[in-house]
C-alpha cells in the first residue's frame, strides 16, 4: 500500500480545507476504499476521515427526510421513518453486502463506491480504462456476465454496484454537495455519469467536493414501494439485476410510478421511458410488460450477459404486479 | 494510538496503513481474530466495536482510535467459556475452527441488532418492531460469515439454542 497521511475532519469546512491538497481522498467507513488501496487501484497520498461528521436522520421542513452523509447503512435501514415511508430504501440497503459491512459503510461512501468489475480490481493483470485511461478494456471480450446492458460504452461496460443508490434514484433523492465556494444540490440521477470515453470520471463532483447528505421527497407514493434483487446466491452478493419501484394505482389506473434498475448499467438506472409509458394508463400486466420493453429497447447484450434483458423484464413485471395487488 | 481492547486501555505505535485486524493480531498478539480473505468477503475477522459487529480487515486501526473493541478473547477464556462458545462445542458448530471466533463475535453482534429491532432482507413486515429469530432470519443475518467446512447446521443450532436460553 502506498504511504498516506490520515486526519479526522473536525467539521465540513475543516474537511474541505484539508481536501484542497491534490491526492487527498475522503474516507467514510472504508469498506471499499481500504480494499482498493490494498490492491493499489487507489493510491491517495492523504485521507481525511469524514465518518465522524453529521450522521443524523431528521424530518425536513417540507415533510421529507434528510439523511446526513455519515449515517451508517444499518442506521438508515432500521430507522422508523425509512421503514414506514420509504420501504424500498430500507429493503435495498438490507439486500446489500453483509451486516458487518452495513454497520461500517456510510451513505456518502456508498454513493461514491467503485465498480466491482474484476478487471478493474486486477491492477497487475488486466487492462482497464477506468483505472488507467486509454489502456483498453479486458472485460469487453472477457467474462462479462455481470456487466452492463444499458448505458455502457466502447471504453467501459462496468456496472454501478450499489443497492441503496438504486432506491435513491427511484426516490429522486437530492444530494447536498459542499465545496470551498459553497453548497450545491443536485438530483442523484445527475450525480453519476455514463462512461462515454472517460470511464475514470464517474460523477459530476469536482475534486475536493464533499457529499454532506441527501433529501428524500415528501409524499405518500413511496410508502407503497419495494426492492427486489436477483443474485447468484441468496445473500451477500452483488445484483445481477435489481428493481426499486413505487406505484400508486386508483380505479385501475396508474396515478404515479417510479422505477429504477440496478446491476444493468454504469449508474443506478432510472427507467424514465417505462414510467412515462405507464403514467395515466391501465395498471395491467400487459401495460407493465409494454413499459419495460420500451425501456429495454436500447439494451445491448454482451457475450455473456444477454440473460439480464429477460431477467429485468420479468422482475419489473413481477414487482409492479406485487405493488398493484395483482399477484403476491 | 490508544484503544480500549477487551476492557483494557492499550497504547500502540503503528503505521497508519495498519488494518484493525493486523493491529489486533500482530501488535497486540490477540490471534483469536482470524485473517481469512482480507477483503471483507468471509467474516473471519469479525470483532465488536461498542457492540456493533464489523470486519476488522476492511478498517484502518487509526479509524477506531479511542473506541472500545471486543474480540473473542474478551468474550470467553479456555477455562471460562462464553455460553455461546459452549453451545458451539455441544452442537459441533465447527470442524477446523478457523471461522469460529468470527462466527461467535458476529452472532453476539447479530443478537444485539435483533434486540433493538433491526430488520433483515428476509423480514416479511418491515414495520414490525420485533422480529422472531426464525431459521431463515438467522441464516440471512449470519450470511456475512462463511464456513468452508460447511458447518452451518451446527452453527445455526448453537446460535438458536443460545438465543432461546438467553435471559
Amino acid at each position: 500500500m502506498t504511504p498516506f497521511t490520515y486526519a479526522r475532519a473536525a467539521s465540513v469546512p475543516d474537511a474541505l480545507q484539508r481536501a484542497a491538497i491534490a491526492g487527498t481522498k475522503f474516507l467514510g467507513g472504508g469498506t471499499n476504499l481500504v480494499d482498493l488501496m490494498r490492491e493499489t487501484v487507489e493510491r491517495p497520498t492523504a485521507l481525511v476521515d469524514v465518518s465522524g461528521l453529521g450522521a443524523a436522520i431528521v424530518e425536513s421542513d417540507d415533510g421529507g427526510l434528510h439523511i446526513a452523509a455519515a449515517a451508517r447503512n444499518t442506521a438508515i435501514a432500521e430507522h422508523r421513518a425509512v421503514r414506514e415511508r420509504y420501504p424500498m430504501l430500507s429493503r435495498a440497503i438490507l439486500a446489500g453486502a453483509s451486516a458487518q459491512i452495513r454497520n461500517m459503510a456510510t451513505l456518502g461512501g456508498n454513493l461514491l463506491q467503485r465498480t466491482r468489475c474484476t478487471y478493474f480490481f486486477d491492477d497487475e493483470g488486466s487492462r482497464c480504462n477506468k483505472r488507467t485511461p486509454g489502456q483498453g478494456c479486458d472485460a469487453i471480450g472477457g467474462f462479462n456476465r455481470n456487466h452492463a446492458i444499458l448505458g455502457a460504452s466502447e471504453a467501459c461496460i462496468a456496472t454501478h454496484p450499489s443497492d441503496m443508490a438504486v432506491a435513491l434514484a427511484a426516490l429522486d433523492a437530492v444530494v447536498h454537495v459542499s465545496g470551498i465556494g459553497g453548497e450545491r444540490m443536485l438530483s442523484i440521477n445527475e450525480l453519476h455519469r455514463l462512461p462515454g470515453d472517460r470511464p475514470d470520471v464517474e460523477t459530476e463532483l469536482a475534486p475536493g467536493k464533499l457529499i454532506t447528505g441527501v433529501d428524500l421527497p415528501a409524499g405518500s407514493l413511496y410508502a407503497r414501494s419495494t426492492y427486489r434483487k436477483v443474485r447468484d446466491r441468496s445473500s451477500y452478493a452483488f445484483a445481477l439485476v435489481s428493481v426499486a419501484a413505487a406505484l400508486e394505482v386508483s380505479g385501475g389506473v396508474v396515478r404515479d410510478v417510479r422505477i429504477a434498475l440496478g446491476g444493468v448499467a454504469p449508474k443506478p438506472w432510472r427507467a424514465w421511458k417505462a414510467e412515462m409509458a405507464l403514467r395515466g394508463g391501465p395498471a395491467s400486466e400487459e401495460a407493465f410488460l409494454a413499459a419495460i420493453d420500451a425501456e429495454l429497447r436500447d439494451a445491448k447484450p454482451l457475450s455473456h450477459n444477454g440473460f439480464k434483458i429477460e431477467l429485468a423484464r420479468r422482475m419489473v413485471v413481477a414487482v409492479l404486479n406485487e405493488l398493484s395487488g395483482v399477484a403476491a | 494510538m490508544r484503544f480500549i481492547v477487551n476492557g483494557q486501555a492499550v497504547d500502540v505505535e503503528c503505521d497508519v496503513r495498519t488494518s484493525l485486524l493486523d493491529l489486533l493480531r500482530d501488535h497486540l498478539h490477540l490471534s483469536g481474530t482470524k485473517k481469512g480473505c482480507n477483503q471483507g468477503a468471509c467474516g473471519a475477522c469479525t470483532v465488536l466495536v461498542e457492540g456493533d459487529r464489523i470486519n476488522s480487515c476492511l478498517a484502518f486501526a487509526v479509524q477506531y482510535e479511542g473506541r472500545e473493541i471486543t474480540t473473542i478473547e474478551g468474550l470467553g477464556t479456555a477455562t471460562a467459556l462464553h455460553p455461546l462458545q459452549r453451545a458451539f462445542v455441544e452442537h459441533d458448530g465447527f470442524q477446523c475452527g478457523y471461522c469460529t471466533p468470527g462466527q461467535i463475535c458476529s452472532a453476539v453482534g447479530m443478537l444485539n441488532e435483533l434486540g433493538r429491532g433491526v430488520p433483515s432482507h428476509v423480514t416479511p413486515i418491515l414495520t414490525e418492531q420485533q422480529c422472531a429469530l426464525t431459521h431463515d432470519e438467522l441464516r440471512e443475518r449470519m450470511s456475512g460469515n462463511l464456513c468452508r467446512c460447511g458447518g452451518y447446521n451446527g452453527i445455526v443450532e448453537a446460535i438458536a439454542e443460545f438465543h432461546a436460553e438467553a435471559p
